[in-house]
């Protein structure tokens, strides 16, 4: 691979249609390095359709597609997927085999030693259920066997859509910190994910994608900026002494909410630091501090409800 | 390079699980094996005026046999190789694996093969054993017999390849199910009814015996037949009265050569119809 590509994706003004279907429309990102990478957008937004380009099952109908600094869909890129790994959305597998035929089989394609397969199934949980035929698997194991077959080898670009859709809270934090091992290793992430609250955790850097139209992309900080969105700031303050404080800070910032003991601010990203030194000012007055970045649920909303 | 190689027989041996656990192939093969030697029972009896073997006699029921079952067994076992993995959704998977679209439908060829292979040496094999022993160690037309068997394999590819090509056209599996029986129909069935129609119409007005010919080679299963019924000496004779050969002598190449071009186009018209195809 050239020394010089800093992408781990690279898409440039990419468009797919399908007839007169626009379900790309222009995009251009890049995806860094050892990321998590988060692409969020209502259903039908496109989400799936990027993530298929990025694995080269598709090609763009205009622009390019480049992973690990090389076009996916070319027939030299096949010795490449060993380093992808993929769980799609709705994963199928073949209803007559067992886990286990299936994960080796899977690692058999990969080149992946057939020892791996024992420690994966140990890993999601289905050890026990090895030699179950997978039509008697229930949505949550058959989601299981896909993490399992989309990590072996420990890829360097793993691909999730839609991961946790159907897994019980308790899966999801499984699934999660798989993940989170398999990033400390060095493996960059792209999940495209309706579950705003768990990614919003997971993610370096999100993608909002409307009408197959890239509308932001940057991490959370970046997007609330960007979206005009203010910092909440929550004071705990001495008894007595709110109105004071509040009457002090209003000529610099605005203030949300007032009680008797907790005062919250709202200030605009940039003006964060300035509002922290007046609030220093205020000496024995402010108790505590807490500071909360917009979530992303807001910051998705913000996006769909607003830009066009 | 290595690892193309390695890659085939790793679908293969896939295939050849799968094909094993489907109970309409198995009951086929069944049956194949099962009419294989009750026709070599039957045809084991005495011949007639013109000596032959038994084995060349049973060369020409099996023979007609394999041209209505093999096909059959092929198209059930290659239709849905691709419509099916597409519809089923497991091709998405298997297509972001290092596995070239080719790779796919060579192993699936090399399952299938070796699944139909295993039929004929397990129904024909048997049954060439049987014959054997009720010849008293007769084995005369051995090399008939063998030819058939081979001759069976190939024709049995020639539908694989068919089959392929039906699955990498056909949107849906319902759609590769119907263009399958149709294809087993005209081949095997109608075409030589159609044949037969047209001659009878044309009394050798238009229809001269090298353009005969070539309307018979360019059916697989006819040039199946061709090859069995007028490459072995004694077999022709056999068949001389009452068989399509009749008064025409194909030889052994032209029918290989047809047949062998019956898998190769559809084998390489399906990889690249497979390589536009976009998920």
């Amino acid at each position: 691979m050239p020394a010089n590509t800093v992408h781990a994706i690279e898409l440039r003004a990419v468009d797919k249609r399908y007839g007169k279907a626009v379900v790309v429309d222009g995009i251009d990102l890049q995806v860094h390095r050892g990321e998590c990478f988060v692409l969020i957008g209502h259903n039908g937004a496109g989400k799936t359709t990027i993530m298929k380009l990025m694995l080269g099952l598709t090609r763009p109908s205009t622009g390019q597609v480049m992973v690990l600094a090389e076009d996916p869909a070319s027939r030299s890129f096949v010795v490449r997927r060993q380093a992808l790994g993929y769980l799609p959305e709705s994963v199928s597998f073949y209803p007559h085999m067992t886990g286990l035929e299936l994960l080796d089989y899977y690692a058999h394609l990969k080149g992946v030693p057939a020892t791996e397969v024992g420690q994966r199934l140990q890993q999601v949980g289905l050890h026990e259920a090895a030699t179950r035929r997978l039509n008697t698997y229930s949505k949550g194991m058959r989601q299981r066997l896909g993490l399992a077959q989309a990590i072996l080898g420990t890829p360097r670009l793993l691909f999730l859509d839609e991961p946790t859709t159907g897994l019980d809270p308790l899966l999801r934090r499984d699934f999660y910190r798989i993940i989170s091992d398999l990033r400390s290793s060095g493996t960059t992430v792209v999940i495209s994910s309706h579950a705003l609250n768990e990614i919003e955790a997971q993610a370096d850097r999100i993608a909002v994608i409307k009408h197959g139209r890239l509308v932001a992309c940057g991490s959370l900080q970046d997007l609330g900026r960007q979206a005009g969105f203010p910092v909440r700031t929550r004071l705990a303050v001495a008894p007595g002494s709110a109105a004071r404080v509040a009457e002090q800070l209003a000529a610099h910032t605005r203030i949300d909410r007032v009680n008797d003991r907790s005062i919250d601010l709202l200030c605009p990203e940039n003006e964060k630091m300035l509002v922290l030194r007046h609030i220093a000012d205020l000496g024995e007055a402010v108790l505590d501090i807490s500071m909360t970045a917009p979530r992303l649920d807001e910051i998705y909303l913000h996006y769909m409800n607003g830009v066009q | 390079m290595i690892r193309m190689l390695h890659t085939i027989p790793i679908l293969a041996t896939k295939e050849v699980r799968d094909g094993l656990r489907n109970r309409w192939v198995v009951a086929t093969i069944l049956l194949l094996g099962t009419l294989a030697l009750a026709l070599s029972f039957l045809g084991s009896a005495p011949v007639g005026e013109i000596k032959a073997g038994i084995l060349e006699v049973s060369v020409v029921s099996l023979t007609s046999l394999s041209m209505y079952l093999l096909p059959l067994i092929a198209l059930m076992l290659s239709f849905d190789a691709l419509v099916g993995e597409f519809e089923h959704g497991t091709m998405l998977l298997l297509l972001t694996y290092p596995v070239a679209r080719w790779q796919i439908i060579a192993g699936k060829f090399l399952g299938h093969t070796t699944i139909l292979l295993v039929a004929i040496l397990l129904g024909y094999g048997s049954a060439l054993g049987i014959l054997i022993l009720v010849g008293d160690g007769d084995t005369t037309g051995w090399q008939a017999y063998s030819a058939m068997m081979a001759s069976s394999l190939l024709l049995g590819c020639v539908f694989l390849t068919i089959g392929y090509l039906i699955s990498s056209l056909a949107r849906e599996r319902a759609v590769a199910v119907g263009a399958a029986v149709g294809t087993w129909l005209m081949l095997v069935v109608l075409y030589d009814l159609g044949l037969l129609s047209a001659l009878i119409i044309d009394k050798g007005e238009y229809i001269s015996e090298g353009l005969f010919a070539v309307l018979m080679l360019a059916n697989p299963a006819d040039a199946y037949r061709l090859f069995n019924f007028t490459g072995f000496g004694e077999v022709g004779r056999l068949v001389g009265a009452t068989g399509v050969g009749a008064g025409f002598e194909s030889g052994l190449v032209a029918p290989l050569v047809a047949m062998g071009l019956w898998v190769v186009v559809p084998f390489l018209l399906a990889i690249a119809r497979f390589h536009r195809r976009e998920l």
